[in-house]
């Protein structure tokens, strides 16, 4: 009734809110939509393919091939020929069904005697009907015709019109066959629990490595000092040159053959007394305390690397964060006789806590994730196998792509989980 | 003259500077000269010890710079006396020349280390200070070295031939008095057999493709997210960053599976729809970041003088957004030029080899070293001069988004 006296805050979006909320999913959009077709949906159709038996080579689709010949060549007008077509289905697996073939027979060819039963001719126009296939069936189709003058004139290979074949086959993609098969074959395999351990260490010890090193590298640069400015682009370098380049620098270094740089410095001073295969031995027996244990050389090596290109991801934030603290407290502290180590524990690293914790989890993440720098150190050898690399053997080089998605579910999984935990602990966005 | 905790951590530290030096510019000489020099440690140490003595024993106020190259002559001259009492030949120029550098170094460090300190006790507090100095030069060589040793490597090997590579690996000395087509023969192979610079251009064009598309996409969107207020548009700032964290190795396969279906695998057109959609997530974050810290009254004022959304976009936003917008783009260059997965399972011809691809393909038993390590120069340098270049931008493009004061 009197709703003018008791005026309200509007409820809900105004005109211009709405207008506002349009704009805002309009800018938004192509972006949800790439990552949506790109990111998302092959995520999703991952999980599909981990549930498929499905082989490196189902991907190309059975399709019926066809070689199509004429013998004998005729020479003379009236001669006898016979039109053949070699028919193929290309996979070993799928049915093709309703198959039907089209060609165009030469000019100056007449057709004699019966015609397959399958097929119709209109003019020159041939048409089959060839029904299914069986996978890797074959079957000749054979035509008898005649020459006429027309054709010795002008003779036309039969492979001048190639015949347009058409035939439904089941894509092993996206027909509801499913299986558990790739599950239980990785989770079944010897190796899977070591592929996984040898992640986790690769993951944890190359993650603490690079977080170490990072702040180390932080402490050194974080006075000023005549060149401090390059040595801090210099830091970075591991970090912002291409893997490819530094990897294969990596290997060529480590080489245990003749050529191999860190080898020959180490047995001219005489550190070691024969080369050592940094990047081909899986384990060498150390001595420590009476206790012989398996020192893994390969997976360290790889660890070695991980700390080197990724340690200066860390000190360029811890650096960062460090600049950003007030002096004050520290002044304080020196004037109350903090000693320096006491100074760094007990006021630079609490204020370091947050970035550390952050570094740790999306280090942690991102060095499980790692593919490229263990692949092309040692290809996944001497034990150093993680489950990237494994996803990479199991669909292209056992070509078993539903086993590799396998492998690919568990590396999500077990990142799902680190990612709540980073959500769960990463300080709250204050924006 | 006291003696106290602060002389033994002297011979300590005497002896620690003087054994590291003697064995990184011993093996820096040898890899510089191609000459066979065997360090030795102990002499060098032992002569440290006499060295640092003398120089923490001098009195504090006579601590001028004239004591460094005085306690440098006397452990100069104790390694000396160490050296012909076990019978060393006479020594060449290069070794010589390696002590003197070994002493004067291990001089500049003590000096670095002690230079307002005495012989005697020592506090807790300068005790510390004298042990992080320590561990700070320590840090400079350790992460210097470690840096710079691979791509010294790299930059070598690609300049020598392969007899002399495996007949001593050691000699990375370069001998300048070459023609430079001999010198640079690898290179000069990758570019004509190769095709090198067919890799250098496709990745040219993928990676400035990727920037711009990627600019294209993430500039709206991360306005839209850090401005605008829409229903679930913190969901949306939450997620972004989530989406970077799946794994490529995990959309591999099913993009894999899919674009050899659409006949997009060996495209570089496959590559320019993968690049930006693994890139845009991130640029969306730290653009989003930059946006939040643009004061919003200036947008205000834009709107009450009647501009529209768009236009205060592009004339207010996106020019004082020019810093974050050039780190986010040499970001981007970088990850699309240095990205190895996709470039590898996808491309199969080399017409369309990126760099990375296309030092991969290098990577076989027929292709000499050098070559392989060309092409990694080749892929390295460009990235490299972009990075120094911008690299006040980039690093704080990088650390903005999530480091506050």
């Amino acid at each position: 009734m009197n709703n003018t006296l008791h005026a309200q805050p509007p409820r809900g979006r105004g005109p211009l809110g709405k207008s506002e909320m349009r704009l805002a999913y309009t800018m938004i959009l192509p972006t949800i939509l790439i990552v949506l077709s790109i990111v998302l949906l092959p995520l999703l159709a991952n999980f599909w393919i981990s549930f498929k038996p499905v082989q490196l080579g189902d991907l190309r689709a059975p399709s019926v091939i066809s070689n199509e010949r004429i013998r004998p060549a005729p020479k003379a007008a009236g001669d006898e020929a016979e039109i053949s077509y070699r028919l193929r289905n290309s996979s070993q697996k799928g049915l093709i069904s309703d198959i039907t073939l089209a060609d165009t027979l030469p000019g100056g060819i007449s057709v004699v005697g019966e015609l397959d039963s399958r097929c119709q001719l209109n003019g020159v126009d041939l048409r089959c009907e060839l029904g299914n296939y069986e996978p890797g069936q074959r079957e000749t189709l054979t035509i008898s015709v005649v020459a006429d003058q027309a054709y010795i004139d002008n003779p036309v290979n039969p492979r001048a019109s190639k015949p347009v074949i058409d035939g439904t086959a089941d894509n092993i993609l996206t027909n509801s066959e499913f299986t558990l098969d790739n599950f239980r074959k990785i989770f079944s395999a010897s190796e899977f629990w070591t592929v996984l351990r040898v992640s986790l260490y690769y993951t944890v010890f190359g993650t603490l490595g690079a977080l170490v090193f990072g702040l180390f590298a932080a402490q050194l640069l974080s006075t000023t000092f005549p060149g401090r400015g390059i040595l801090r682009g210099f830091f970075l370098f591991p970090y912002v040159a291409p893997v490819i380049a530094v990897a294969f620098a990596w290997v060529l270094l480590l080489d245990a053959g003749p050529g191999g740089t860190l080898n020959a410095i180490l047995l001219k001073i005489g550190a070691v007394d024969g080369p050592v295969n940094f990047l081909g031995q899986r384990a060498t027996p150390v001595n420590l305390f009476g206790f012989t244990l398996d020192f893994p050389v390969a997976l360290t090596t790889v660890i070695s690397f991980e700390v080197w290109r990724y340690f200066p991801l860390s000190f360029l934030f811890i650096l960062a964060r460090m600049q950003s603290m007030s002096s004050d407290t520290y002044e304080a502290a020196e004037i109350d006789g903090a000693s320096p180590l006491q100074q760094f524990w007990y006021i630079s690293l609490p204020q370091l806590a947050g970035i550390l914790a952050v570094l740790f989890l999306l280090r942690f993440i991102w060095t499980f994730n790692k593919f490229d720098d263990i692949f092309l150190l040692t290809g996944g050898g001497a034990g150093t196998r993680t489950l990237t690399v494994d996803v990479y053997e199991q669909a292209f080089a056992v070509s078993n792509l539903g086993a590799g998605a396998a492998v690919a579910v568990v590396v999500f999984v077990v990142l799902l989980i680190s990612a709540l935990l980073f959500f769960r602990y990463s300080p709250q966005d204050d924006g | 003259m006291r003696i106290g905790n602060a002389f033994f951590i002297s011979l300590f530290v005497g002896a620690l500077w003087a054994g590291i030096y003697i064995v990184v510019l011993s093996v820096l000489a040898m890899l510089v000269s191609g000459e066979t020099i065997i360090p030795d440690a102990g002499n060098a140490m032992i002569a440290g010890i006499a060295g640092s003595a003398f120089y923490i024993l001098t009195p504090l106020k006579r601590r001028e710079e004239l004591w460094i190259p005085v306690s440098a002559a006397i452990s100069m001259g104790v390694y000396w006396l160490l050296y012909t009492a076990a019978g060393g030949t006479a020594p060449s120029t290069t070794l010589v020349l390696s002590w003197i550098a070994v002493f004067v170094m291990s001089a500049v460090s003590w000096h670095l280390c002690f230079r307002d300190m005495t012989a005697g006790g020592q506090g807790r507090y300068q005790v510390e200070v004298i042990l992080i100095r320590v561990a700070k030069g320590l840090g400079f060589i350790f992460f210097t070295i470690m840096v710079a040793l691979p791509f010294y490597v790299m930059l070598m090997t690609s300049l020598k031939s392969q007899q002399s590579l495996l007949s001593n690996p050691l000699d990375l000395s370069i001998d300048f008095t070459q023609a430079p087509q001999t010198l640079f023969r690898s290179y000069i192979e990758l570019f004509t057999d190769y095709r090198f610079g067919l890799f250098l251009l496709n990745s040219a064009v993928v990676s400035v493709a990727t920037v711009i598309i990627t600019l294209l996409f993430s500039i709206p969107g991360a306005y839209a997210v850090s401005r605008l207020k829409f229903p679930g548009q913190a969901v949306l700032s939450r997620s972004i960053l989530l989406i970077y964290m799946v794994p490529a190795i995990v959309l591999v396969i099913p993009l894999y599976a899919v674009f050899s279906q659409l006949g997009l695998r060996n495209t570089l057109i496959g590559l320019v729809v993968v690049y930006p959609a693994t890139t845009i997530p991130v640029a969306v974050y730290m653009l989003q970041g930059y946006f939040r810290g643009l004061p919003y009254e200036l947008e205000e004022a834009g709107l009450m003088d009647g501009l529209s959304r768009l236009g205060v976009i592009i004339k207010i936003t996106l020019p004082l957004s020019l810093p974050a917008i050039a780190s986010v783009s040499l970001y981007i260059f970088m990850i699309a030029w240095n990205e190895f997965l996709f470039a590898f399972m996808f491309l199969d011809s080399p017409d369309i080899f990126t760099l990375s691809r296309g030092v991969q393909s290098l990577n076989s038993s027929e292709i000499p070293r050098q070559h392989l390590m060309a092409g990694a120069v080749i892929a390295t340098v460009p990235v490299l001069i972009l990075f120094l270049w911008f690299e006040r931008f980039l690093v704080a493009g990088l650390t903005a988004g999530s480091v506050k004061g």
